[in-house]
């Protein structure tokens, strides 16, 4: 029997049977259109005029000054739409209109793959609905209003924590009963193959450019790749250029919440077990009977119990190592990164930053670090804002 | 011995199958209405472990896990629970069971102790053929039998596939989407039942949606050897949950009229 979509011990089909020929019907159009002439023009030229890449690589000069060496961003939040997710999005909506569907489904956390969603809806001109957890659509607004802006629905979830989670699950079970005329549109790294190896497959243009922009401009390999890690996809598209590169240490940043003693974080590569949880077998934040833990995290776009299972596999393989860190140490660094850098960074990405701000110190000063800067926080403003008030903040 | 071979073999109508959470709304009076259920005409029991996130469940049955997880069922308890039933009256018991479950508890160890518990057979809601054969293994070693489910979508290659790698019985839905009441059934399920017999001669139980005896009796004139019914008795459950009292007899009321429909309706299989 087939193993399909296998990362060592990781990964795999668990869904329902219904779900099964939907998977292998875009698993086979994938295979069938990925270096097809007139898929790979039509894509590039979306990246290149619509989203806008290739995004830069700029060296950021007094937040490296601050952390004791060269700190490296990869721009994805200069992209259409604010984030890495519309690499992804325009990938598989072109797919899906290849396919001929006329229909696009999708879940979403923070709002940026459902924004990113919404967009390639409005640009297809498919019928689009986003499931979005409730405390997710509170927290969240901004992007849910623009969604609608742009002709989705946006499906607010009840159950669980109201988070990405819940929204999976929600997207899956409409997608059971609508899976003729219906494309899910998966927005990580994560979830039954194919997924996990088409996400991937879109978002690797971010470690490609990274890669060949670090030898341009720096004449060498950076020492490290850092990407913060919710479902996987903005980091296994950085990551994905330097696996083979073995002098290239790599980091995944994971959120750790109110503390890794606690249940309020979502820090699966470092705190959970193996499982099999929305159609893959990966680390999971769950219970000694199996069931999923309800994840608390200030970004909502990491807030996950589950992960990709690439990097499931690099992590038990020691190929790349996975940490977290705290939401007080993100709100910190948020901070600090606007008012050195002149960029709002979006909270999921600000873990990889927080991370690097805590190495200060601990690394040589002719380190070289490629972080990617997955996203843009004007969308978190409202949080940071009711964790750390500016007035109470201003002399 | 309660296998299906024999229960079907014996039945000369349509089998009655009862679905349950186990522990739904709390583990004796879940109890109480599965012993009301048998005592009712069940002829199989289909049992289900609740778990915290359920993708092949609308919402009726997601509640239902959410209220038994919330009573404090787990795993262990729940195959406590089928011994309890066995013990009360020899039946088939399938169980209905998302893998995580198992792969926690040690797949091995759960066949083992499942079946030592009075299980028949084992149907895990998102393990397709495709993976199951890291779980297989276990199934036959315990002396389980294994069911799959096949779907309006099924291709035809794909349900030799499903029937070879089934010993009990055929888990057919009438209709896309989750596990759900619907006011209508729909007009695929007996060219699928048709279809599916040309490929198998596999026991065929049909579920998802079957919320009254005029559908169970739709479902036994269309060839059906069993009829699965969830959500709607799950719905007597919810419905009383401030009468607790009234909820085993009401889903028992329920059964038995749909009892009394596949007894007058025409010999299934
Ligand atoms: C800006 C940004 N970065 C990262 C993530 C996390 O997702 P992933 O791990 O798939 O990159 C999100 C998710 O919404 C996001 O919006």
């Amino acid at each position: 029997m087939k193993r399909k979509g296998r990362y060592g011990p990781f990964g795999g089909f668990y869904v329902p049977e219904v779900l099964i020929p939907a998977l292998e019907e875009i698993e086979a159009a994938f295979e069938r259109f990925r270096d097809d002439a007139a898929f790979v023009r039509d894509l590039d030229l979306l990246y290149k005029d619509y989203a806008g890449r290739p995004t830069p690589l700029y060296l950021a000069g007094r937040f490296s000054e601050i952390v004791g060496f060269s700190v490296y961003l990869k721009r994805e939040d200069l992209l259409h739409g604010g984030a890495h997710k519309i690499n992804n999005t325009l990938g598989q909506g072109l797919l899906a209109r290849f396919m001929g569907k006329i229909k696009l489904i999708a879940e979403t956390g923070a709002g940026q793959h459902g924004l990113a969603t919404a967009i390639v809806g409005a640009l297809f001109g498919m019928e689009t609905k986003v499931f979005m957890g409730r405390t997710d659509v509170e927290r969240q607004n901004v992007n849910v209003h623009k969604m609608k802006l742009m002709g989705a629905e946006v499906i607010p979830v009840e159950g669980g924590t109201g988070t990405l989670k819940d929204a999976i699950n929600e997207a899956l079970r409409y997608w059971t009963a609508h899976i003729e005329d219906t494309f899910y549109l998966f927005g990580t790294a994560a979830g039954p193959h194919p997924y996990p190896m088409i996400v991937r497959h879109f978002q690797e243009p971010i470690g490609r450019e990274a890669r060949r922009q670090c030898l341009e401009k720096i004449g060498r390999l950076p020492d490290l790749a850092v990407a913060c890690v919710g479902g996987g996809s903005n980091a296994i598209g950085l990551f994905s250029a330097f696996l083979e590169d073995k002098d290239v240490r790599i980091v995944g940043v994971e959120g750790g919440g109110r503390g890794l003693d606690t249940h309020q974080h979502c820090a699966t590569l470092v705190k959970g077990s193996v499982g099999v949880l929305h159609g893959c077998r990966s680390y999971l934040l769950q219970d000694e009977n199996g069931q999923i833990y309800e994840t608390e995290c200030i970004s909502a776009g990491l807030d996950y119990p589950g992960v990709g299972p690439e990097h499931a596999y690099l992590k038990d393989s020691g190929r790349a190592e996975y940490v977290s860190v705290s939401d007080e140490e993100v709100l910190d660094v948020f901070d600090l990164f606007c008012k050195t850098e002149g960029i709002i960074p979006a909270l999921e990405s600000s873990h990889a930053l927080a991370w690097l701000l805590k190495q200060k110190g601990r690394l040589p000063k002719e380190t070289a670090v490629v972080v990617n800067l997955s996203g843009r926080g004007d969308k978190d403003a409202g949080i940071v804002e009711s964790h750390r008030p500016l007035a109470a903040r201003m002399p | 011995m309660t296998g299906y071979h024999e229960t079907f073999g014996r039945l000369k109508r349509t089998a009655l199958i009862p679905f349950f959470v186990i522990g739904d709304p709390t583990y004796e009076q879940s109890l109480e209405l599965v012993k009301t259920a048998l005592d009712a005409g069940a002829d199989i029991l289909e049992l289900g472990i609740p778990f915290s996130d359920p993708i092949a469940d609308g919402p009726t049955i997601q509640k239902a896990d959410l209220r038994s997880l919330a009573a404090g069922m787990t795993p262990a308890k729940a195959l406590q629970f089928i011994g309890e039933i066995a013990a009360f009256q020899p039946v088939p018991i399938g169980l209905l069971v998302y893998y995580n479950l198992i792969v926690q508890y040690g797949t091995e160890r759960f066949c083992r102790d499942f079946k030592e518990a009075g299980g028949t057979s084992i149907l895990v809601a998102d393990l397709s053929i495709d993976d199951a054969d890291e779980m297989i293994p276990a199934v036959e070693a315990a002396g389980l039998e294994t069911v799959f489910m096949i779907t309006p979508n099924t291709p035809e290659e794909r349900i030799d596939a499903i029937a070879a790698k089934t010993t009990g019985f055929l888990y057919t839905v009438s209709r896309l989407g989750t596990t759900g009441e619907r006011n209508d059934l729909s007009d695929s399920i007996r060219p699928l039942i048709a279809r599916i017999k040309r490929h198998t001669n596999k026991p065929i139980c049909v579920g998802f949606g079957i919320s009254s005896a005029e559908h169970a009796r739709q479902v036994a004139n269309a060839g059906a050897d069993g009829v699965i019914i969830g959500s709607r008795i799950v719905k007597c459950i919810e419905e009383n949950l401030c009468t607790p009292e009234r909820i085993a007899p009401a889903a028992g009321r329920f059964i038995a009229g749909i009892k009394a429909a596949l007894e007058a309706a025409p010999s299934g299989g």
